[in-house]
């Protein structure tokens, strides 16, 4: 379970104010208009943004004064999730081994991971010689091997065509299943929202509003919420 | 903070910084404690700094009037081979610079190709030693380098600036005042600043073309001072003249901050609609031919006679040549260790101290760092038995502002590409440096390796003040074979010297590239 009690966040001159609880396994889309501080609030809880007041908490261990790369979670920015120079394998490999050495059960375990994203036989090309939705699946490939009960998604699927993201938030959806991890999603389309997720937390006016469920919010938003999503869509 | 929001540490660099600040200033310390009234500076050494100032001027005021015309010249006509010769004018910056001076006296010189010519015309051969042979061979190093200044500007002014002047029918005049001689005016002053800082602590071309009281600069009368007159309270304070010279006019060169020139770009052609008439046409045809000739006969020159020279080396020169290399790869060691922890730290955040430390080579010449370091290692051990390892360091520590030049824009992109996916994935420290971080910059520090080596191997400097007569770099050695006119010798040994430097800078530059991706 992660809480954040209190917390005040600050990217640049922005503030912004969260107190919220993401229970285990739920699937929570943060949507909020432009600038509301979505990223803000990722990246926070991912450790890359300090925090002015309160505590961030998972259970009962306090994460505030943790590395991001300590943190019990595994994230995908908007872009550059996947070194360059290195191969699908390597890369994937990075989830379990920062300096690349692995043995042969977690060899296994990248091949196994690879598999279920449906990229066998890619292992050794380099990011550029796959298409666009195939970088993703080699990027939540990672994801899997991490195993983080937390996954954090900052849209990673941004640049993918509807078609493409469809499929990406499917499979989202069905690794976190078998995973049991938590989802928070960044999201500027409530269809992702109501297509993947349980629950939703709104980012608005410097404040995170608590997570309320994805339907009945998006079915009658309140109404600042209304300017943003535009009249009568999803 | 225990949380670790950065791929890497700072520390490294910092201490790499604090290093060089360290020895650069040490250095200049020492020469300061060292420099004794004695009986002074006398009118010799005053001819010296007047000789200094005037010849930099000379040489930049030529260099860079000449580099425009070629500049237009290259920024206007499109044929085979524009990419290559652009190329070539980038090689002057790794050609040693005795090579250069052997390949000028061939074509030059009194019994050279000119003079030949002349000869035959029954007309007197012409004089290369002193300051005419002096700006020569500055304005053969740095036409080049003010032409690729130039051009690069020439090349920012959008192209839509010249679509617009040409529907506005603007002639050549008016092409002039509208376009080229704002850029000119924006431009010019670096390039003669940067120049002028160049010349100041030129000291092989003022060893071999100058000399005498007439024509010797402060470089060189330091080190006449030094080894000649045993004079070392003179020599530190011949050092403060040549340290304050040389402080304020890099403080110009930056002022004017010229642009970097490394690296690629100029091959690109902004699309013109004047110099069609055929005056523009053959003006810039017999410019560009001239320039050719100009920077590519005295390299002819030395691999002909090389060719001629190289079957018959003394075994003297190939001993040399492997004290060379030598020099050149620990001095490329020493660069690199320098520069990449530097470069690292520079990009992770403003790192105004580590720059500034990587910049204080610009402000001592080398037979400062050399007096330095002389008098600094003297209480303690036979600075002769350093000489080699003082000649490298001396040379990584000169070649550093250009390094980092080439590093640091790299080490930023890296870090703002990767940084946070490496952070998130635990990898921050070791694995990021030599994962991502090494991989990434791998082009780069093999250009700056290629550089550092190249110059290295060419310098003949520092080592001019140690050296015993077994222990001669190939510059040197050269250098030594010229003087005793065995000069079939001397152009064997610089063909060798050509192809090591030029061997290197390519295996290296290249090494760097190869298989790299993205």
């Amino acid at each position: 379970m992660l809480r954040l009690e209190d917390v005040k966040m600050a990217n640049g001159t922005f503030r912004l104010a969260a107190d919220l609880t993401v229970p285990a396994g739920q699937k929570i889309a943060v949507i909020g208009p432009s600038g509301a501080g979505k990223s803000t609030l990722i990246e926070t809880i991912a450790g890359f943004l300090p925090v002015f007041g309160g505590r961030i908490l998972w259970g009962d261990t306090d994460l505030t004064k943790v590395g991001p790369g300590q943190r019990p979670l595994a994230i995908l920015f908007q872009d550059g999730n996947l070194f360059p120079h290195l191969s699908v394998a390597d890369n994937v490999g990075l989830g379990l081994r920062p300096d690349g050495r692995l043995n042969r059960h977690q060899r296994d375990a990248v091949a196994r991971a690879i598999a279920r994203v449906g990229l066998d036989g890619l292992e050794t090309r380099a990011p550029a010689a796959l298409s666009g939705g195939q970088q993703s699946r080699a990027a939540l490939a990672r994801v899997l091997v991490q195993a983080r009960p937390l996954l954090l998604l900052d849209e990673p699927f941004a640049a993918l065509g509807p078609a493409l993201k469809d499929e990406m938030l499917d499979l989202v959806s069905e690794l976190v299943r078998e995973t049991g991890a938590s989802l928070l999603m960044v999201s500027h389309d409530p269809k992702d929202a109501r297509r993947i997720t349980d629950q939703v937390v709104v980012v608005m006016q410097g404040q995170v509003f608590k997570p309320q469920p994805t339907g009945a919010l998006l079915d009658n938003p309140p109404e600042a919420l209304k300017a943003y999503l535009g009249g009568g869509n999803s | 903070m225990a949380a670790r929001t950065q791929p890497l540490t700072r520390w490294p660099g910092s201490f790499a910084a604090i290093l060089v600040g360290i020895l650069v200033l040490a250095c200049l310390a020492a020469v300061l404690l060292r420099a004794e009234g004695g009986r002074g500076l006398g009118p010799s050494d005053w001819a010296a700094v007047r000789f200094t100032l005037v010849q930099a001027g000379l040489s930049a005021l030529i260099s860079v009037a000449l580099a425009v015309p070629v500049a237009r010249a290259l920024a206007r006509r499109r044929f085979a081979g524009r990419g290559a010769l652009i190329t070539l004018l980038g090689a002057p910056f790794i050609l040693p610079v005795i090579i250069a001076v052997l390949g000028l006296l061939q074509v030059f010189g009194r019994s050279g190709w000119i003079s030949q010519g002349l000869g035959w015309l029954g007309l007197e051969p012409v004089q290369i030693y002193g300051l005419h042979g002096v700006v020569l061979a500055h304005v053969f190093f740095n036409l080049p380098l003010a032409t690729r200044l130039i051009l690069q500007a020439w090349q920012e002014i959008p192209a839509e600036r010249f679509r617009l002047a040409a529907s506005l029918g603007a002639g050549p005049r008016a092409m002039w005042q509208l376009l080229e001689w704002p850029m000119l005016r924006q431009v010019l002053p670096g390039a003669l600043a940067l120049v002028f800082a160049i010349c100041l602590t030129s000291f092989t071309v003022a060893l071999t073309l100058g000399g005498g009281p007439k024509a010797t600069t402060i470089e060189l009368a330091i080190y006449q001072a030094f080894r000649f007159d045993f004079d070392l309270g003179r020599a530190a304070l011949l050092s403060i003249l040549q340290i304050v010279l040389t402080a304020t006019a890099g403080f110009m060169a930056l002022r004017f901050s010229v642009p970097a020139t490394f690296g690629g770009g100029l091959d690109r052609l902004v699309r013109r609609w004047d110099g069609h008439t055929r005056r523009a046409r053959i003006g810039d045809t017999v410019v560009i031919v001239l320039a050719l000739g100009f920077l590519a006969l005295p390299l002819l020159a030395v691999v002909l006679s090389g060719l001629a020279g190289i079957g018959d080396l003394p075994l003297s020169v190939f001993r040399a040549a492997l004290v060379s290399v030598g020099v050149s790869a620990l001095s490329t060691v020493v660069l690199l260790g320098l520069a990449i922890p530097m470069a690292v730290t520079v990009s992770l955040s403003r790192g105004g101290m580590v720059e500034m430390a990587g910049l204080l080579g610009l402000a001592a010449s080398p037979l400062v760092l050399g007096i330095g370091l002389f008098v600094i290692l003297n209480p303690w051990t036979d600075p002769v038995a350093l000489a080699l390892a003082v000649t490298a360091l001396v040379n990584a520590v000169m070649a550093l502002p250009f390094a980092l030049r080439i590093l640091v824009p790299r080490a930023r992109q890296v870090v703002a590409q990767h940084g946070r996916l490496g952070v998130s994935l635990g990898m921050a420290g070791r694995a990021f440096l030599w994962r991502v971080m090494i991989p990434g910059m791998r082009a780069q520090i093999g250009f700056s390796a290629g550089l550092g080596a190249a110059l290295s191997m060419g310098d003949l400097g520092v080592v001019m003040l140690f050296a015993d007569p077994d222990h001669a770099t190939l510059p040197l050695q050269i250098y030594r074979l010229m003087g005793a006119y065995r000069m079939e010798q001397a152009q064997g040994a610089a063909l060798l010297l050509l192809v090591l430097s030029v061997g290197v800078f390519w295996a290296l530059d290249r090494g760097g590239r190869w298989h790299a991706e993205a």
